[in-house]
């Protein structure tokens, strides 16, 4: 089969963040970016389904230069190649219109699958997917985490994850979109051969207008949604901070949950 | 002026606190686009459910009654939401923030040319209309959004944001008009056959009749690494649990997780240790009587719902607390 994957590069959310000086988004200066992680791991479930039915996997990011190196780093794993939606004119887009962009990318090969992750650990939106499904007019199902193919790879049974520890099974017609959920698999790790290779594989770039796409539908021009600015919540907003070293910081939790919160 | 549209989930004619939320917030909403709230229902027989939404101070509740509504699929459900909306046109519709709705809402806004907000917390009225407010990265940093353009906009509202007993009802003989909203879903191609539902792991360990729970998360940095989890555990007499992180990981079996895809729990204490707070965590363990965060980063959002933080490794913190504890109770 052949297999698209959408990824998105974004902050560690482990790194200590700090709001840019124009108070519309964070620094990203000295800011590490990783592979978004549900992603990682709809690239994994997307190997791991190219390898059973030999077939190939092209990834996909949208972003400026720095995605480049996620995109690589997914070369690295297994995929065969990378499509760089590389143009300022693609920045800042809401899920509409980041969707759009790459559905249209998507749109000019074909494919049997797409798999994106579920939601990005930046923005959060997590309805991309879903749009580049509607794009296609291809089934979609988002939080999904287990794929089985079925008659002869023309249907897949796909688990999808519902509140409260339930899970919905159905039966969908290919090609779809999949949005996967983190801990649908283990991702691998990239081999010391597979860096090796990846540097030899082709990364190509598409502009809006190799898209067929005018700049006011895509980015921050065709978005809905505008991050006016960000802040950090009211930290230990009601919470008593307990200070010092951790002997004493423990010392007095103890003791406040004895005297002042009685539950111990 | 335009109304608000208010799209309520329900489980077979049970609705979830969250539908109540959205009420509320699509009443607030209305207030503030000087329209009215309108409800709707989808489902197949739901007569009795629309007969309590009708106690809500509400314009109209809709209920699209249809065989093909019996059980949820994306198809359906836009199916008979799309043209509906584009025929009345309002403003908002407020969906809860639930895994169903982000399994469809944005199809819905792609298929109608609607703008998309998923996951508010709250908003204000601005100089020039609405500014939203939602989480972002991970629930670290809020964002303030604004919404562009013309036409009507899709919003989901996160679980809690709007207290369900701010939904105001009509007084005692008060009744909202029920109205039958036509659907043809003749033509509408099942996108999804659903075959079944399944229960996750099976829940052999039950965390909600728990009394204190110490729970980890990411931070505690592998399977090899719970001894000290599980030394306070012991010594403050608790069951322990987990964020989800640390299931995909495989440190500890899934029936230990806490949060939307996992147990509810509320219990006396909880003590949550390397758990950054994302909101699929906190939803799942926020109405617990009192809550301890021990953290290293000062900014993780666990400290935003805990009653004591305590910022440090909790490889340092753990130990000096199961020590403290046991010095406590002699």
């Amino acid at each position: 089969m052949k297999i698209a994957v959408c990824i998105k590069q974004v902050p560690n959310t482990e790194a200590r963040l700090r709001v840019s000086r124009d108070g519309r988004w964070v620094d990203e200066e000295d800011l590490p970016f990783v592979i978004n992680e549900s992603d990682e791991y709809a690239l994994e479930e997307g190997l791991r389904i190219a390898e059973k039915t030999g077939g190939e996997v092209v990834v996909f990011s949208l972003g400026p230069e720095r995605v480049k190196e996620a995109l690589r780093k997914a070369l690295a794993v297994g995929a065969a190649r990378a499509v760089h939606l590389s143009d300022p004119a693609f920045a800042g887009g809401d899920a509409l219109a980041t969707g759009r962009a790459l559905a249209a990318a998507l749109a000019r090969d074909s494919f049997d699958l797409v798999l994106t992750g579920s939601q990005s650990d930046d923005v959060g939106y997590g309805g991309t997917g879903s749009v580049i499904a509607g794009h296609l007019g291809w089934p979609h199902v988002w939080l999904v985490m287990g794929v089985e193919l079925e008659e002869g790879n023309a249907s897949a049974k796909v688990t999808r994850e519902m509140e409260s520890g339930v899970n919905e099974v159905s039966r969908v017609r290919l090609p779809a979109v999949l949005e996967v959920q983190a801990g649908i698999n283990h991702p691998r790790y990239a081999s010391l051969k597979g860096i090796m290779a990846a540097k030899k594989k082709e990364i190509a770039t598409a502009s809006p207008a190799d898209l067929g796409l005018d700049a006011s539908q895509i980015g921050a021009a065709g978005s809905r949604l505008e991050i006016v600015s960000v802040s950090f919540p009211e930290s230990g907003k009601g919470a008593q901070m307990l200070e010092g070293d951790a002997k004493a910081a423990a010392a007095k939790l103890v003791e406040k949950l004895q005297k002042e919160a009685r539950v111990l | 002026m335009a109304n608000v549209w208010v799209v309520l989930q329900h489980r077979e004619g049970q609705f979830p606190r969250i539908s109540y939320e959205a009420i509320a917030a699509a009443q607030k909403l209305a207030a503030q686009t000087g329209g009215k709230a309108e409800a709707v229902l989808l489902g197949e027989g739901v007569g009795l459910a629309a007969a309590e939404v009708a106690k809500f101070d509400l314009a109209t509740v809709h209920v699209a009654d249809d065989p093909a509504l019996r059980v949820y699929t994306p198809g359906a459900y836009i199916g008979a939401l799309a043209p509906a909306i584009q025929a009345a046109a309002p403003a908002f519709v407020v969906f809860p923030h639930t895994y169903q709705t982000v399994d469809y809402m944005a199809r819905l806004a792609q298929g109608i040319g609607a703008g998309l907000l998923p996951e508010v917390t709250g908003f204000e009225a601005g100089g020039d209309g609405l500014v939203w407010a939602r989480p972002v990265m991970g629930g670290k940093l809020q964002a303030q959004v604004r919404v562009k353009g013309e036409g009507t906009v899709l919003v989901s509202v996160q679980s809690g944001a709007f207290p369900a007993d701010g939904a105001v009802r009509l007084g005692e003989t008060g009744e909202t008009p029920v109205q039958p909203l036509s659907v043809d879903l003749s033509g509408v191609k099942p996108d999804r056959e659903v075959l079944g539902y399944e229960e996750v792991g099976g829940d052999t360990v039950d965390l909600t009749k728990a009394e204190i729970i110490v729970a980890v998360g990411r931070g505690v940095g592998g399977a090899d690494k719970m001894a000290p989890v599980e030394a306070l555990a012991k010594a403050l007499g608790a069951e322990i649990g987990a964020s989800r992180p640390v299931i995909d990981n495989g440190w500890l079996p899934r029936d230990r997780q806490i949060g939307s895809s996992g147990q509810t729990v509320a219990p006396k204490l909880y003590v949550a240790a390397g758990i950054s707070g994302a909101i699929q965590h906190l939803v799942g363990m926020k109405g617990s009587s009192v809550i301890v965060a021990i953290n290293k980063d000062p900014g993780a959002p666990i400290f935003t719902v805990a009653d004591y933080g305590i910022v440090g490794d909790l490889h340092e913190v753990l130990p000096a607390l199961t020590e403290a504890v046991r010095a406590a109770k002699g």
